[in-house]
């Protein structure tokens, strides 16, 4: 008679102290690490950062989008008009990309929620398209071929090249561990809550009392402004532009669903197991160029098919493993 | 005249967007299905006539005697073997699933047949055109193209509402579960429908191979012609589908008058005004 609720294992605490120092060790990168080291770990954060986005969207809010390209390149292109035809110091642009591509998802919001499902899917996308069409017309940004930052505009991130790539470096650090923290953070809340709620039963939700169309319009906004930093930092760190990379269907949809499929999709742990299982598998499997592309897409179904909630589901389901502990459970006190 | 003339060609390209659409339609009209790689297996049956005309010798279109039997079939094995172990209440398996196929279909052609972009030759019926009015040409090739849109969306209309296979469709589609309390075998008729989808992908396919080059990274684009022309005429009506390829063509072609640039971004401008004004579609089917 005396079971009582926790909300953190053992499990979770040792995995809390285990994230702490390894984001201690990566915030120290730029000293022990190369150049080229400290680009793969930005680039992974990119990924492990619309990894969590794009899980909070489709694992719990239900809206699957295959056209999150849109922010990713809206931001990638407000950081390159604002330090190109305004001279802005392309870093304080960043938060300005991730404001203005919120404030742009609600009339976005407002046109693709009238799609359903699979719908709303390619509704996105050609929302993207649109995005990408449009841009290539813009000829003071290169237009369809492209442009890239001026050396004068680079150098006011910082004058010399360490600092430089360290600056850029710990901004993708601190997107990537800001996505994990604000998803769990927003799952523990109230809000999240209801998004928790939604994913196990629309109709449930709504009966008690949920305005699902609140919450999924506030998760939609606040990950295209999360994900318009993103394009932010990508832009910073290819400091060059074109349209078909910016808003790239590839690169910024397939590959994030591919790491969510893969890593299990509903689940906070699931991004981050998809991205790493996602950089070795492009690590021993790259030189085989296309092949490898196809190995992903044949990877993605055969989970799908055989274990839908990627490999955390199958660890979690059969260890009761919770590293980031956003429900309750009951323990019995025998 | 110009304008006339971008818009007699608009509403005859309309035909070919409708073929894109009408299997888009069916699937979902069916199983509630949104086949994202539907464009690459279009693109796919594109280079399934190439194979086929470059090993018989065959003429363009007389290929369609190969792809389309082979279409159906690859429809029918497609849809036991993948489709039906993932479609339910939840559409994000089948979604993902279909994401995962459009990947393996672009960079599977990719490997087979590089990045070059191919074409059909269908001769004098690929070039010969007669003067309707003066500045206005149509060519006999779009205007076959439009015929067979119209003739396919035809036969789909009839096969739905008035044969045997139809009635098991829209039973199908209105309770998968009773259809399956009363004897029918929902696997096997999404099979069927599948098959008929492929059909008529396989239409399409050799209709685009023929109007313009194609390559393995072309299908994405086909899916969004298709996707709009259906979501503009209306969800879940045959003949909207036509209206929508129609009004997508039309679109594009008064867009492409402007720049050439606009000439696609015209065509989603279109579809999005209509999201915003008219969101069912000109034609919303009769029943939610």
């Amino acid at each position: 008679m005396n079971d009582t609720i926790s909300r953190f294992s053992r499990a979770a605490y040792i995995a809390m102290v285990a994230f702490a120092l390894i984001v201690a060790a990566l915030v120290a990168a730029p000293w022990w690490g190369s150049v080229a080291t400290e680009r793969l770990i930005g680039e992974f954060m990119v990924y492990l950062a619309l990894a969590t986005l794009w899980n909070l969207l489709a694992g719990y809010a239900g809206l699957v989008s295959v056209g999150q390209q849109a922010f990713v390149g809206f931001g990638a292109y407000v950081v390159f008009s604002l330090a190109l035809l305004a001279g802005w110091n392309p870093l304080f642009a960043v938060p300005v990309a991730g404001l203005t591509c919120a404030l742009l998802a609600i009339p976005v919001a407002r046109l693709v929620f009238r799609l359903q499902g699979a719908y709303f899917a390619i509704g996105t996308w050609v929302v993207a398209e649109v995005f990408r069409l449009v841009f290539a017309q813009v000829s003071a940004l290169g237009g369809g071929s492209g442009k890239s930052m001026p050396a004068g505009v680079v150098k006011l991130i910082a004058e010399s090249k360490f600092w430089r790539e360290a600056t850029i470096y710990w901004l993708a650090l601190a997107l990537g561990v800001g996505a994990l923290a604000i998803a769990y953070g927003l799952l523990r809340s109230r809000l999240g809550l209801a998004l928790t709620a939604i994913r196990d039963s629309e109709t449930a939700s709504v009966s008690l009392g949920i305005r699902i169309e609140r919450v999924k319009l506030a998760v939609y906004v606040l990950v295209a402004g999360f994900t318009g930093m993103i394009g932010a930092l990508f832009a910073l760190q290819k400091i060059r532009i074109s349209p078909d990379a910016a808003f790239s269907v590839n690169d910024w949809t397939a590959i994030v669903i591919f790491i969510v499929v893969i890593g299990g999709i509903g689940a906070l742990e699931g991004p981050i197991v998809g991205a790493i299982v996602y950089f070795l598998l492009r690590e021993f499997l790259a030189d085989l160029g296309s092949i490898y592309l196809l190995i992903l897409g044949a990877l993605g179904i055969v989970m799908m098919l055989a274990a839908p909630k990627g490999v955390w589901g199958f660890v979690a389901g059969r260890y009761g493993l919770s590293l980031f502990p956003t429900g309750y459970r009951v323990q019995s006190g025998r | 005249m110009e304008w006339m003339n971008a818009i007699v060609q608009g509403v005859l390209v309309g035909g070919l967007y409708a073929l894109f659409a009408a299997g888009l339609s069916l699937i979902f009209g069916v199983m509630r299905l949104v086949n994202i790689a539907h464009g690459d297996l279009i693109v796919a049956a594109a280079y399934l006539a190439w194979v086929i005309i470059n090993a018989t010798g065959l003429p363009a279109l007389a290929s369609l005697v190969l792809v389309l039997p082979i279409a159906a079939a690859a429809g029918y094995l497609l849809q036991l073997a993948i489709f039906n172990r993932v479609l339910g209440k939840d559409i994000l398996p089948p979604l993902l699933v279909s994401f995962g196929l459009s990947v393996i279909l672009q960079n599977g052609l990719l490997v087979m047949f590089t990045v070059d972009s191919h074409k059909l030759h269908a001769g004098a019926l690929e070039t010969g055109s007669f003067e309707l009015m003066p500045g206005i040409d149509i060519g006999y090739f779009p205007l076959l193209t439009f015929a067979t849109a119209i003739a396919a969306i035809l036969g789909l209309q009839v096969m739905f509402y008035h044969t045997a296979l139809g009635r098991a469709f829209r039973a199908t589609s209105d309770d998968a579960e009773i259809a399956l309390l009363m004897g029918l075998d929902t696997r096997k008729i999404y099979a069927t429908a599948m098959a008929i989808c492929m059909a008529v992908v396989a239409l399409a396919g050799v209709f685009l191979a023929i109007r313009s080059n194609f390559d393995p990274f072309m299908g994405p684009g086909r899916l969004i012609f298709g996707f709009e022309a259906v979501i503009i005429g209306g969800l879940g009506n045959l003949w909207g589908t036509l209206v929508g390829g129609v009004a997508l063509g039309v679109a594009q072609g008064l867009g492409a008058e402007i720049d050439p640039g606009w000439q696609v971004l015209a065509g989603h401008l279109a579809f999005l005004a209509m999201l915003a004004l008219r969101p069912r579609g000109l034609f919303p089917r009769m029943a939610g």
